[in-house]
């Protein structure tokens, strides 16, 4: 089946692009190996025929977000010689804290029961279409909820970010 | 009614898009020939030679018109689905839109009146 074959070509891009985020030196290049992520599990919405969240996730995730993501980058002054050497006791916690969502991980894949699992052959709850009727009529208060939501973001971005002029 | 199939055509101008900037891009740094030279080698800014390394802290500001570009990104997001749907929902839609596109523009107006945006 081709779809078999492009979903398993997906998803090793998208693990592959991933471990390279972690595995990069150098952090502009895990911003750029994440971008790639962000297009291969697009790819992924695609095929679940979410194609709205597909075209969102690129023009959002991998365009905005990934801006943002190389500002914060890029105002965190990591130079060579500045860079700070981790003391043992903040790898230790590192180690504790990766190690416990490990095991959370671990004992959610024990409690799982692998089984076939048969995927509805056609939705269309992914369609522009359906996504905009639903998100107008039943969630429309969600939908009015984040227009609050991004006052607020903006009133902290300039809050946190903008210096007062001195009157 | 559309399937996934039916993206095939941009995945494959996709990938030409992808191989055309790879493929111009590697042969021309390895077709042409080369002669390196200190002089050739070094980092080009407009002729001015640079100072320090890239991994300068820069301006605030910066990350706030950012900030501010992805929330009103979001915003035309919503719209999509809206312009989509524009009949189908009538009167009503439009009303809801106009509340939400408000809103926002209570908060432009806060960041414009607070001179986010200007670059002193």
């Amino acid at each position: 089946m081709t779809s078999d074959i492009v979903f398993f070509l997906l998803a090793a891009i998208s693990v592959f692009t991933a471990l390279m985020v972690v595995f990069s030196k150098s952090p502009i290049y895990s911003v750029m190996w994440l971008i790639a992520c962000f297009f291969s599990i697009a790819g992924h919405y695609v095929m679940l025929n979410a194609q709205f969240l597909a075209i969102v996730h690129i023009i959002v995730y991998a365009g905005a977000i990934m801006v943002l993501m190389l500002f914060t980058v890029m105002l965190l002054n990591l130079n060579k010689e500045s860079e700070p050497h981790k003391s043992i006791l903040s790898k230790s916690i590192g180690i504790i804290t990766g190690g416990m969502l490990f095991l959370v991980l671990l004992a959610a894949m024990r409690s799982t029961q692998l089984g076939p699992y048969s995927a509805p052959e056609t939705t269309d709850v992914g369609f522009v279409q359906k996504v905009g009727m639903k998100l107008f009529t039943d969630y429309l208060l969600p939908f009015e909820m984040t227009s609050v939501l991004f006052i607020a973001a903006m009133i902290g971005s300039v809050v946190l970010a903008k210096k007062e002029r001195n009157i | 009614m559309s399937s996934p199939v039916d993206y095939t055509a941009i995945f494959i101008q996709f990938i030409v898009a992808m191989g055309f900037v790879v493929t111009t891009m590697v042969v021309s740094h390895n077709a042409g020939p080369k002669r390196k030279t200190s002089d050739k080698l070094e980092v080009f800014e407009c002729g001015i030679d640079s100072e320090g390394n890239a991994r300068m802290p820069f301006s605030i500001r910066y990350f706030l018109t950012a900030i501010l570009f992805v929330m009103f990104d979001v915003e035309v997001i919503f719209m999509y689905p809206w312009a989509v749907n524009f009949k189908a929902l009538g009167a009503a839609g439009f009303y809801e839109m106009l509340l939400f596109v408000g809103t926002l523009l209570l908060g432009f107006i806060y960041i414009w009146k607070k001179g986010a945006l200007k670059w002193e």
